[in-house]
């Protein structure tokens, strides 16, 4: 009896290794990816970095644009988010399963997500860009939906894991559904809401530099114009500062975090 | 007597105070952003009205010019390759960093120094990595997954040593008091117990490495379904075959959204 059981798990670890090494053959073979220059890379890139991946005397005076396109990037983010937290908190309400209205708002809001969030970013930029052209609304616009999506589904979850009974308190007190909202579910989940528009804000930051590749705005536009023109000195600077940026962003957020939950 | 002399109504609690002056804040960020954005007259209902437009053309009218279904189907698959492998090195790299990461396996001084290299490459997004990389190997396949997975390393680092930490300390002590080495430690207590988690971390990382890829086949040249996005957009102008690639991408979007659900129930009956 138990030999066979230990026999069965190792059948079964040994066809989960064979599966996937099969499926990772099938992946090197269709994407074309060369496993030794994969190895090589590595090295090479390292070596490269450090000889020419570093700021000189010329790139800092490039300091001043990098710094004003930041902080346009960094408040693009903020506001996106933001304004993408107040209608996900709307959406997320309305809902969820337990203080959702019910019916086929709840069945809606919950697909309006599932779109939202499954339209990838680069989608969303390039479709703003044709209208919107090289703005620093296309950006905003792009981050705006994408985090909608987000925060709407963990907005949802955190309200469905929240406990109820502050809501049936209230509910037996014969509070209005408004007052139930604005005096117990928000309250109560506020802390976990705030920790999800932090973490959306600093995914954010790492998006809009993609989406400034994208659609040409902020950060991203700057260093894709140093690094398309070989100006590797000034295109590290760029890296420099959005890393500089994620981690204060970072450690401000910890610390929230650290406080209110 | 006055009984409401000196008692404030509310005592001072430090973390409603930090809640509010968090949310103060990002509110007063929001308006100044979008009072000082450069806007460079646009006119904001025509652009609105024209977005309209364009999603209803993309999203109701979808067809695919360039390429035929089969195609699109092959670049799907190229774009979950490159996820694949990037998941898999990650995973792999990943797992070994974890356990010398977790605070209850390992030294305080390796776990914070391959904490630090992890929170510096996780600040760099993802797009610039594989751009790095792109100049050393050439801008395909390569770049992107080593790029890629630079990014999955840093991520899973985290979520799996956080795992492992919360394995109770009694099972390693008691393991250890029996003489059992490091590995035996790893390999009887801490991945039997959280292989779970480690499994379910790494499908959503796999999720998010295929937006990934979609996006740098877009923006770094990786080829897959994103590349062919790119070309729509940029150098045909083609809102309709957008439409469908954003369909494909969807779809493929859900159906790996339901494979992790199913998979992270059977782990919960597993377990």
């Amino acid at each position: 009896m138990s030999g066979s059981f230990f026999l069965r798990k190792r059948l079964n670890t040994l066809f989960f290794c064979a599966l996937v090494l099969a499926l990772t053959i099938i992946a090197i073979i269709i994407t074309e990816y060369d496993v030794v220059k994969g190895f090589t890379s590595v090295p090479k890139a390292a070596e490269w970095a450090v000889s020419n991946f570093v700021p000189n005397e010329k790139a800092m005076d490039k300091l001043p644009d990098i710094i004003d396109k930041l902080l346009e990037t960094l408040l693009v983010s903020i506001a996106a988010t933001s304004t993408a937290a107040v209608f996900a908190l709307v959406f997320a309400v309305l809902g969820s399963q337990k203080t959702g209205i019910g019916g086929p708002f709840s069945m809606i809001s919950r697909w309006i997500a599932t779109v939202f969030r499954n339209i990838d970013v680069a989608a969303w930029s390039m479709i703003l860009l044709f209208s919107f052209g090289q703005n620093v609304l296309t950006g905003y616009l792009a981050l705006f939906f994408c985090s909608f999506g987000f925060l709407t589904r963990a907005f949802m979850e955190s309200i469905d894991e929240m406990s109820m009974s502050s809501v049936e308190a209230l509910r037996a007190t014969g509070a209005g559904y408004i007052h139930i909202v604005a005096h117990s579910v928000i309250p109560s989940s506020l802390p976990q809401l705030i920790s999800w528009v932090l973490f959306t804000i600093e995914t954010n930051i790492r998006q809009a530099t993609l989406i400034g590749i994208l659609t040409g705005t902020g950060i991203g536009f700057l260093f894709n114009l140093y690094y398309k023109s070989l100006n590797y000195a000034s295109a590290s600077l760029a890296v420099i500062a959005i890393v500089v940026a994620i981690m204060i962003i970072e450690s401000v957020s910890n610390y929230v975090r650290r406080v209110i939950m | 007597m006055h009984a409401n002399t000196n008692i404030p109504a509310k005592p001072f609690n430090k973390s409603s105070f930090v809640i509010r002056m968090t949310l103060l804040m990002l509110v007063a960020l929001t308006l100044f952003g979008l009072l000082t954005f450069d806007y460079k007259d646009l006119v904001l209902s025509e652009a609105i009205r024209k977005t309209g437009d364009t999603l209803g053309t993309m999203l109701i009218e979808p067809h695919a010019k360039h390429f035929t279904f089969g195609e699109a189907l092959g670049q799907v698959t190229i774009t979950i390759g490159l996820a694949f492998l990037t998941t898999l090195f990650g995973a792999v790299i990943a797992l070994f960093l974890a356990l010398l990461t977790a605070r209850n396996l390992s030294r305080p001084a390796v776990s914070l120094a391959i904490k630090s290299v992890v929170a510096f490459i996780r600040a760099v997004p993802t797009v610039l990595w594989v751009l790095i990389f792109a100049v050393a190997a050439g801008l395909g396949s390569v770049a992107a997954v080593i790029g890629m997975t630079f990014h999955s390393i840093s991520y899973l680092v985290k979520a799996y040593s956080e795992s492992i930490e919360e394995l109770e300390d009694g099972v390693i002590e008691a393991l250890r008091a029996s003489g059992a080495g490091w590995w035996q430690i790893v390999f009887q207590a801490v991945l039997p117990s959280s292989i779970s988690y480690i499994i379910s971390w790494t499908f959503v990382r796999f999720e998010i490495n295929f937006a990934v890829a979609v996006a740098m086949g877009a923006a770094a040249g990786a080829g897959g379904i994103g590349f062919d996005m790119f070309m729509a957009s940029n150098f045909y102008f083609d809102i309709r075959e957008i439409g469908f690639i954003t369909y494909m991408i969807l779809a493929f979007a859900i159906l790996l959204e339901l494979l992790a659900r199913w998979i992270k129930r059977k782990l919960a009956v597993n377990a």
